[in-house]
């Protein structure tokens, strides 16, 4: 009887922290594996910039605050992570370059677009190997799912992830 | 002697003991709210022209269910709580006209000529269009959405109660 009352307070227990796990993590903070090496140098480095092999030694773990969606204030040069537009089970990390009402030029096909209203434009750090709004056009801010602010693992790693302007020329009106 | 001293001790202790397991149940209970309303269904109050005559302007109580967006079982001709593209703060219902790869056909303006244009829905994107296509902003004006916008799928109606009943395709 009192083994079963044991399993049962136990059952109670996992059940209660995995309510308090889940709330937290869809509404506050979560973390976050980065895959690939989109984000370098700022998220999972590689290397050596010129060899052949494009794969980061280890991939890094990010903390990601969810406050920010509150009202949807973001600026420029943050981090953000955002359900893909093309498929909505996938998730990716990038930067934010352009807001609602800026100018963002493009460099490989020399032209600016102006970012639509709910929109944002992001791009990865490492514009060789990055798969983003050059390609996928503006996103909707309605997809962003959390800000990247910190590096949390592997601990040599550890530490703040900047907000930086990019190199691109960014005309805000 | 461990048990007087525990006796004089316990008044203080057993409050806060007490007030910490008064909240703990209470964020529970919040943290149970949260999680049926983000994983199996929530309510929303629909108003506007935009479904006119699925919902009419005096405003409806609906219910929306979460298991299917989650599970991408979302299909042509359900209803759905959407985020909306042009400002994340606002919550809009549509009516799913396609999915990817299917091929759409609308009028450009309907009040005015039948100009109509076919577009293929891009992958990962649907096609969300208002039933009163005269007064309805929707993907005519900002193009096909990402399913990642979609919230929820509308399945039953509260409020009124002369209506109370499923929203399910018909």
């Amino acid at each position: 009887m009192s083994a079963r009352n044991l399993l049962w307070d136990a059952a109670k227990k996992c059940f209660a922290i995995g309510l308090i796990g889940i709330t937290v993590r869809d509404r506050y903070v979560s973390i976050a594996a980065v895959r690939g090496a989109s984000m370098s140098p700022s998220l999972n480095p590689l290397v050596d910039e010129a060899s052949s092999s494009r794969r980061p030694i280890s991939d890094d773990y990010v903390f990601v605050e969810k406050f920010c969606l509150e009202k949807y204030g973001f600026s420029h040069g943050d981090v953000v992570i955002f359900t893909s537009p093309t498929d909505h089970k996938e998730r990716h990390i990038k930067r934010i370059i352009g807001l609602p009402g800026d100018w963002v030029g493009i460099s490989h096909i020399d032209d600016v677009i102006r970012v639509p209203e709910g929109h944002c434009w992001v791009e990865g750090d490492n514009l060789a190997s990055s798969f983003d709004s050059r390609s996928l056009g503006p996103i909707p801010l309605g997809l962003v799912r959390g800000r990247v602010t910190h590096v949390v693992w592997p601990p040599s790693r550890i530490g703040r992830v900047e907000r930086k302007i990019g190199h691109q020329s960014v005309h805000s009106y | 002697m461990a048990g007087p001293l525990l006796a004089i001790s316990s008044p203080s202790w057993f409050w806060a003991i007490e007030g910490f397991e008064k909240t703990l149940t209470v964020g529970k209970f919040l943290c149970f709210l949260h999680l049926s309303s983000s994983y199996l269904s929530t309510s929303a109050m629909a108003i506007g022209p935009s479904m006119i005559p699925t919902i009419d302007l005096t405003g409806n109580f609906v219910l929306v269910e979460r298991i299917s967006t989650h599970l991408g079982k979302v299909g042509s001709g359900d209803l759905v709580l959407l985020r909306s593209p042009e400002n994340p703060r606002k919550l809009v219902i549509k009516r799913i006209i396609g999915m990817e790869g299917d091929t759409v056909t609308y009028l450009v303006k309907p009040y005015e000529n039948y100009e109509s244009r076919t577009i293929v829905v891009p992958k990962g994107r649907v096609w969300v269009e208002g039933d009163n296509k005269y007064n309805s902003h929707d993907s005519r004006d900002f193009g096909a959405v990402p399913y990642g916008l979609v919230e929820g799928r509308l399945f039953w109606r509260i409020w009124p109660v002369s209506r109370f009943g499923s929203l399910l395709n018909k």
